[in-house]
């Protein structure tokens, strides 16, 4: 099975769930901004949840595909194939996404999932590096991907229960557990509404709106671990919250981190859409992250049965 | 200042959001805690169990990143597990970091063409260090570094042994893209960006070398524990540089 790529749409990159385990020579996470999206669209067309998808940005992609096939959309809501309901595609037949309409990035799964080369344990796409996915870049007008064969179809007609799925909005409250510095920022981080800066991208969210000053001025940290989720202050005081492609040591001042379960809504937001934080102990976040992983556990056992 | 023999062993843990924990094994830079942050970081990474993703060294932190959701299978607070985890493999960081310290590192030469387009903030370091251009860029060169770390970006080594009187403050709002090769200044940190990213500090000069090689078995050019020296060479010898 091949996909030929007519339009490469706005922002098109190859995803699995990210490159494990080579954070300590400076090679970043990646994988998807949303993971609950990627997971969940590959659980729709009964892939395992770490098989390589399609993330769109804003501007969706527009796929021929040459042999009939089992294809899901997670995330972002597009013009031209709705969200989270598996879908039978033909030989030959068109696939176009449009715009993103609610939401930023949108996961589309293909069954079997894309067969792109695996890099340091991943098949996952680091623009800037080069590195993995599809020549190491986004996708243009004219590239074939190469997909797997699978005669996969749905059994008898069925939707997962909407209430299952996150709340993307274009102004949201994303909840964070303290960073090691958020005291020196006294309660800014909490008081203010920010806005999403059109700079942002895979690396980082940038946040304009308000800013964050440190009392006592500015002594320079040491660096160290950051991750997707830290938000951290440079001495401009525009917050920036770290994202897939995070470096993986940084040295600014760290206000806090995006709890795990609430990434999917801060990747979600479009540029000029704003959010707020509110705080949360560790011990929510992890309950909250158990809650999450339970309920993808439920539906992978409760999707085995329905693909043929 | 003399630290008692068990400010040296002393680890304190902090939570980096709900899946990442810090291990401080001292602060500031310092080429003492270098080689039990070395140790420690083989210790947990060596046969990872299931739930633990990665340990990142820096300085004087090891990270350990987990999976809160498939921890919690196996009971409550994740995190306490994971600082238990790393409790029980550090029995025996004193010999690991004792073999540590007996295996030098490399001695690796970067060759680096200082200021005019390729260190667009040499200028900006000697004003505010109150030295001449020629200074700085003889005062870098001449010392010699240690790599604490790599990351920030594939393969970029943090490198410790700055001369106290080049330290610079990183520029208030980062670059948008900082080209591939250049050397910088983060505050008290010197280091080399091995790819084209957005970066926050001075820059001095830029290096011909790939220190990121993406086809290559080992695609970062440095380890931790490597020398480092920094050759001044030419803008010429630069063009000519394969």
């Amino acid at each position: 099975m091949e996909i030929s790529v007519i339009r490469g749409g706005m922002l098109t990159t190859v995803q699995d769930l990210g490159r494990v385990g080579h954070r300590s020579a400076g090679v970043p996470l990646g994988g998807p901004m949303d993971p609950f999206a990627l997971r969940m669209a590959n659980l729709l067309v009964g892939n395992a949840a770490d098989a390589a998808v399609l993330e769109c940005t804003l501007l969706g992609p527009e796929l021929v595909f040459s042999a009939d096939t089992l294809i899901a959309l997670g995330g972002a809501e597009f013009e031209g194939l709705a969200a989270w309901h598996p879908k039978v595609v033909s030989a030959g037949s068109r696939l176009k996404l449009g715009a993103a309409r609610k939401g930023c990035r949108g996961y589309l799964a293909v069954a079997g999932g894309i067969d792109v080369p695996v890099v340091l344990g991943s098949r996952c796409t680091y623009v800037r590096a080069g590195l993995g996915g599809f020549k190491g870049r986004a996708l243009r007008d004219g590239d074939v991907l190469p997909g797997v064969d699978v005669a996969r179809r749905l059994k008898n007609h069925w939707q997962i229960d909407p209430r299952i799925l996150p709340g993307y909005a274009e102004a949201g409250t994303v909840r964070v557990v303290r960073g090691a510095q958020l005291d020196e920022f006294g309660g800014a981080l909490f008081a203010a509404e920010f806005k999403i800066l059109p700079q942002s991208d895979r690396m980082g969210i940038r946040l304009g709106g308000a800013k964050l000053t440190r009392i006592g001025g500015a002594t320079e940290l040491v660096s160290s671990a950051v991750a997707p989720g830290t938000v951290q202050v440079p001495p401009d005081g525009q917050p920036i919250v770290l994202m897939a492609d995070a470096q993986t040591l940084g040295g600014y001042p760290q206000a806090a981190q995006v709890i795990s379960v609430d990434l999917p809504l801060m990747a979600q937001l479009q540029p000029g859409g704003r959010v707020k934080f509110t705080e949360v102990t560790l011990e929510q976040a992890q309950k909250l992250a158990y809650d999450r992983e339970h309920v993808l556990a439920l539906l992978h056992e409760g999707l085995a049965q329905k693909f043929q | 200042m003399e630290r008692s023999a068990a400010d040296k062993r002393r680890m304190t843990f902090s939570a980096l959001g709900d899946t990442a924990v810090v291990v401080a094994l001292g602060s500031g830079i310092d080429e003492a805690v270098l080689p039990r942050v070395r140790a420690l970081a083989h210790l947990l990474g060596a046969n990872r169990p299931a739930g633990i993703m990665d340990v990142v060294p820096a300085y004087a932190t090891v990270t350990v990143f987990y999976e809160p959701g498939r921890l919690a299978a196996n009971g409550p607070r994740p995190y306490e597990q994971v600082c238990r985890f790393i409790i029980d493999r550090a029995r025996h960081l004193d010999s690991e970091a004792k073999k540590k310290t007996a295996t030098a590192g490399r001695v690796m030469e970067i060759p680096v063409s200082y200021g005019g387009e390729y260190g667009p903030d040499l200028s900006e370091v000697a004003r505010h260090c109150g030295l001449p251009v020629t200074e700085v860029m003889t005062l870098h060169a001449k010392a010699d570094y240690l790599v604490h770390a790599i990351g920030f970006a594939p393969g970029f080594p943090y490198l410790g042994g700055l001369p106290a009187k080049l330290s610079t403050p990183r520029r208030p709002t980062p670059r948008g893209s900082v080209p591939a090769g250049s050397v910088g200044i983060g505050g008290a940190q010197t280091g080399v960006y091995p790819l084209s990213t957005p970066g926050g500090w001075q820059i001095i000069g830029r290096t011909p070398l790939a220190l990121f090689r993406p086809g290559s078995a080992e695609p970062a050019l440095l380890r931790v524990g490597d020398k480092v020296k920094f050759r001044a060479i030419t803008p010429e010898e630069f063009a000519r540089w394969k």
